[in-house]
């Protein structure tokens, strides 16, 4: 329960709201944070929540509404500001300098060395050499030195944004006590994390968003994420239950793609799953836990540590992009720009992968290859009144070339990465069909979506991955949004991972 | 000292480098002695000025094009100003011309930071505002330059009380350049503003997260690169006794030693002595070529491929150092 003590409220934000171009990323956002307590800041992908802390830390200005921290508005406009009036920030990418020594990134911060090092020991880095440069540290001691430096400067307001997504366990368990004993030592501390039970350990309030609002503030006690899935689910959980599609009999043979304990870097550790002929399993996980890395390795950008991939009950392993395409796995990235050659025409890009085969180096069969790219487009309903280049089209045509591009050349395996972010509700829908087509034609299709309502809308069944673990294979028709996200934060692991 | 030597090993070597390519002009031409280092270091001292302006940008993320435009501005300047002045009315022309050259590299800074435009893209707009200035100032070589500034550069060191021959050999060119150089870059680069050049080189993102001006920082860097323009242009008046409203060929080879000095195009890693090594490895190799009477087109090509050679080198001994 929100209680007013404006005396010991040592951030107070209020009625913040931000748009961008034409999307309202933030309402009406407010959290007050008391004194000698850690309040987690919540929200499922989309809620704002980002926008919110780039806020608070003043990289970004609202449109209106205020932050005050200690009674004082800080109508900061900076970084350097925000420290200032006693708001330090550790950021989820570590905001250290890769070319700089340590020593010489805390003169640049203005750190005392001394607490610097005191707590560099006390996190589990006691050995760490000052004149270390950041390029060579892991990335866990990267977020580990950039706490040290936070903490050496004895900031009123902590704020934490997912630190503990790349540590070790034993690192977590020290960091957390840290953490805690900051607010009982009577400053404040803002704890972002997708993690249920870290929550529990440490934080004493949760304030929760939901499209650019804030709609809860709750003390934490025990069985408090039920009501904080709820309340970050809101009232999508109703709307999704249409479009139910039953568990399809999957293919008894061989599937198209086996892969088992699949691990790299720091993020994915364990990842298995079968993928049949005919299938479209999605992937359902928060930011970072691991996703994009099974992505990368499955696509041929990047080796695994361990684990294996079959394909079609043959061991393969990727060196690069060509041989992931080679064995008929093609990636559709997240992000469009990477794919496509923006400054070039719709056909070209199309056209491009039918032509990047050695065996066709020589001319190229125009009216062959034309014929193929004019059925994509048209089976896309691409809108090419745009006949330029195509950066002009708008983002969901550009993402149907995205797709429409490996269609030409008749795809077995497609690796979707949040096909439909960013794209009107049109589109989606004819983004969802085509994979549905492309799976009843025999094409595999392994779905990955920031939009757990659309695991019912495309997929047969969802695999959910939570800290770099599949923790969970769910079937659509069970698939609803609090199942789903109970799994994606790990609740359901054990169904009493709740402290 | 075994640290020393791994983080400094690239200008280390080009140390080695230049000492080989001294020895083998010596073998060349076994009357190579003072007065062939003192041209050397004459030839050399404009193009390791624009290397240094260069390099103070490169480190800083940037690149600046109109280098060699803005050292014609302040070679033409500082040759009208000095045009039949006084002794103290040349110092005056000096401080003028050094100022200028630090406001012409704020400017270019400037508008790369408020218009967002590529630096690629304004500095080379401004190559050809910078030109144009240098023409209007004067539209052909001409001016002058005082007798006791051309005396800094020429000749070699003579210290009272000291033998001539145990100093001699050092050309005051040489003991100009570290002069200037150490005198400005030092002070930077202990300072907070040389971690904050390095730093948005090598992470701007992450520089603007913990603080950094990162908008005031890049203007000083190409403030700084401004400041060593200048004193580039002047050196070409010192040497030559005129202003060249016409740049030479400065663009081109200071980026050139930039990259063989071991600055990364790109920011955050290198320092300025490789760059000046560099330039003076460039130089000799030039003329070592001419003394072996190679043809001179033949001569760019050899000069070309040593520089892909040594940079690649590089890039192999990094790569296994890493593995080992």
């Amino acid at each position: 329960m929100p209680d007013a003590a404006p005396p010991t409220a040592i951030l107070d934000a209020k009625g913040v709201a931000k748009r961008f171009g034409a999307v309202q990323a933030l309402r009406d956002a407010s959290l007050k944070v008391d004194r000698g307590q850690v309040v987690a800041l919540m929200g499922a992908n989309g809620a704002g929540k980002s926008t919110f802390v780039k806020i608070l830390t003043g990289v970004l200005r609202p449109d209106s509404g205020h932050v005050r921290i200690r009674g004082r508005d800080s109508s900061v406009a900076s970084p350097a500001g925000a420290r200032r009036s006693g708001l330090v920030p550790v950021y989820q990418e570590p905001s250290l300098i890769p070319d700089l020594s340590v020593a010489d990134n805390l003169r640049l911060g203005d750190t005392p060395a001394d607490p610097f090092r005191h707590w560099a020991g006390e996190l589990g880095l006691p050995d760490l050499r000052p004149d270390a440069m950041i390029r060579s540290l892991s990335l866990a001691s990267l977020r580990i030195v950039d706490l040290a430096r936070a903490l050496a400067i004895e900031p009123d307001v902590l704020l934490l944004d997912e630190l503990t997504a790349a540590l070790p366990t034993d690192l977590v368990d020290r960091v957390l006590r840290v953490v805690r004993a900051q607010a009982d030592a009577g400053r404040a501390v803002i704890y972002i994390s997708h993690r249920f039970t870290e929550i529990a350990a440490i934080c004493d309030r949760a304030t929760v968003l939901r499209d650019g609002l804030t709609v809860g503030d709750l003390a934490i006690e025990a069985g408090i994420e039920e009501r904080i899935v709820e309340l970050m689910l809101g009232g999508t959980v109703a709307a999704a239950t249409t479009g139910t599609r039953g568990a399809r009999s999957r293919a008894t043979d061989v599937p198209r793609l086996r892969v088992r304990g699949l691990a790299t870097g720091t993020r994915l550790s364990d990842v298995s799953f079968d993928l049949g002929k005919g299938e479209v399993l999605g992937v359902v996980a928060l930011e970072g836990q691991g996703q994009d890395e099974l992505f990368d390795v499955l696509a041929g950008n990047r080796r695994a540590n361990a684990g294996t991939v079959e394909v079609d009950g043959r061991p393969a392993v990727f060196t690069d992009p060509a041989d992931a395409i080679a064995a008929g796995l093609t990636l559709v990235p997240g992000d469009r720009a990477q794919a496509l050659l923006m400054s070039r025409p719709v056909r070209e890009n199309i056209a491009l992968p039918l032509l990047a085969r050695p065996r066709r180096w020589g001319a190229i069969r125009m009216r062959d290859e034309a014929a193929r790219v004019t059925r994509a487009i048209e089976r896309l309903q691409i809108d090419t009144r745009a006949q330029g280049e195509v950066r002009r089209l708008s983002g969901g045509n550009q993402q149907k070339v995205t797709i429409a591009r490996w269609i030409a050349r008749g795809v077995q395996t497609l690796l979707l990465f949040d096909p439909t972010r960013g794209i009107d509700i049109r589109t989606k829908n004819q983004i969802y069909a085509l994979v549905r087509d492309l799976a009843d034609q025999g094409a595999a299709v392994l779905f990955y979506t920031s939009e757990l309502a659309e695991v019912r809308l495309a997929c047969d069944r969802a695999v959910v991955i939570f800290n770099g673990r599949a923790v969970d294979v769910i079937d659509a028709k069970d698939a609803d949004e609090p199942t789903l996200m109970r799994a994606a934060y790990g609740l359901s692991e054990a169904t009493g991972v709740s402290t | 000292m075994r640290r020393l030597i791994e983080t400094n090993g690239w200008t280390i070597g080009l140390g080695l480098l230049l000492a080989l390519l001294l020895l083998a002009t010596r073998l060349i031409q076994p009357d190579f002695g003072t007065s062939g280092l003192d041209s050397l270091a004459r030839a050399a001292l404009p193009f390791a000025l624009a290397t240094v302006g260069m390099a103070v940008v490169v480190i800083a993320g940037g690149i600046d094009l109109s280098v060699a435009a803005m050292m014609a501005v302040a070679s033409v300047t500082g040759a009208v100003l000095m045009d039949g002045a006084s002794d103290g009315q040349a110092v005056l022309a000096v401080i003028a011309v050094l100022a200028l050259g630090l406001a012409m590299g704020a400017l270019n800074g400037a508008l790369i930071v408020l218009t967002r435009v590529t630096d690629i893209v304004v500095t080379l707009a401004m190559l050809f505002v910078w030109q144009g200035v240098a023409l209007l100032v004067l539209n052909a070589p001409g001016g002058g330059a005082a007798p006791w500034l051309r005396a800094l550069v020429a000749g070699g060191i003579t210290l009272p009380g000291v033998p001539a021959g145990l100093t001699g050999w050092l050309p005051r060119g040489v003991v100009f350049l570290t002069a200037v150089t150490a005198l400005i870059w030092l002070p930077v680069a202990r300072s907070k503003l040389g971690l904050m050049i390095y730093a948005i080189g090598s992470d701007a993102s992450a520089a603007f997260r913990s603080g950094v001006p990162v908008g005031r920082t890049r203007i000083a860097a190409y403030a700084i690169g401004g400041l060593f323009a200048a004193l580039g242009g002047l050196s070409v008046t010192m040497g030559t006794g005129i202003g060249e409203p016409i740049p030479g060929p400065y663009l081109l080879a200071s980026v050139a030693a930039v990259v063989l000095g071991g600055v990364v195009l790109g920011g955050g890693r290198g320092g300025l002595l490789g760059p000046i090594l560099a330039v003076f490895v460039l130089r000799t190799v030039r003329m070592d070529l001419t003394l072996l009477s190679v043809d001179p087109n033949v001569a760019a090509i050899v000069e070309g491929t040593i520089m892909v050679a040594v940079v690649m080198f590089g890039a192999v001994l990094a790569t296994r150092g890493r593995g080992a």
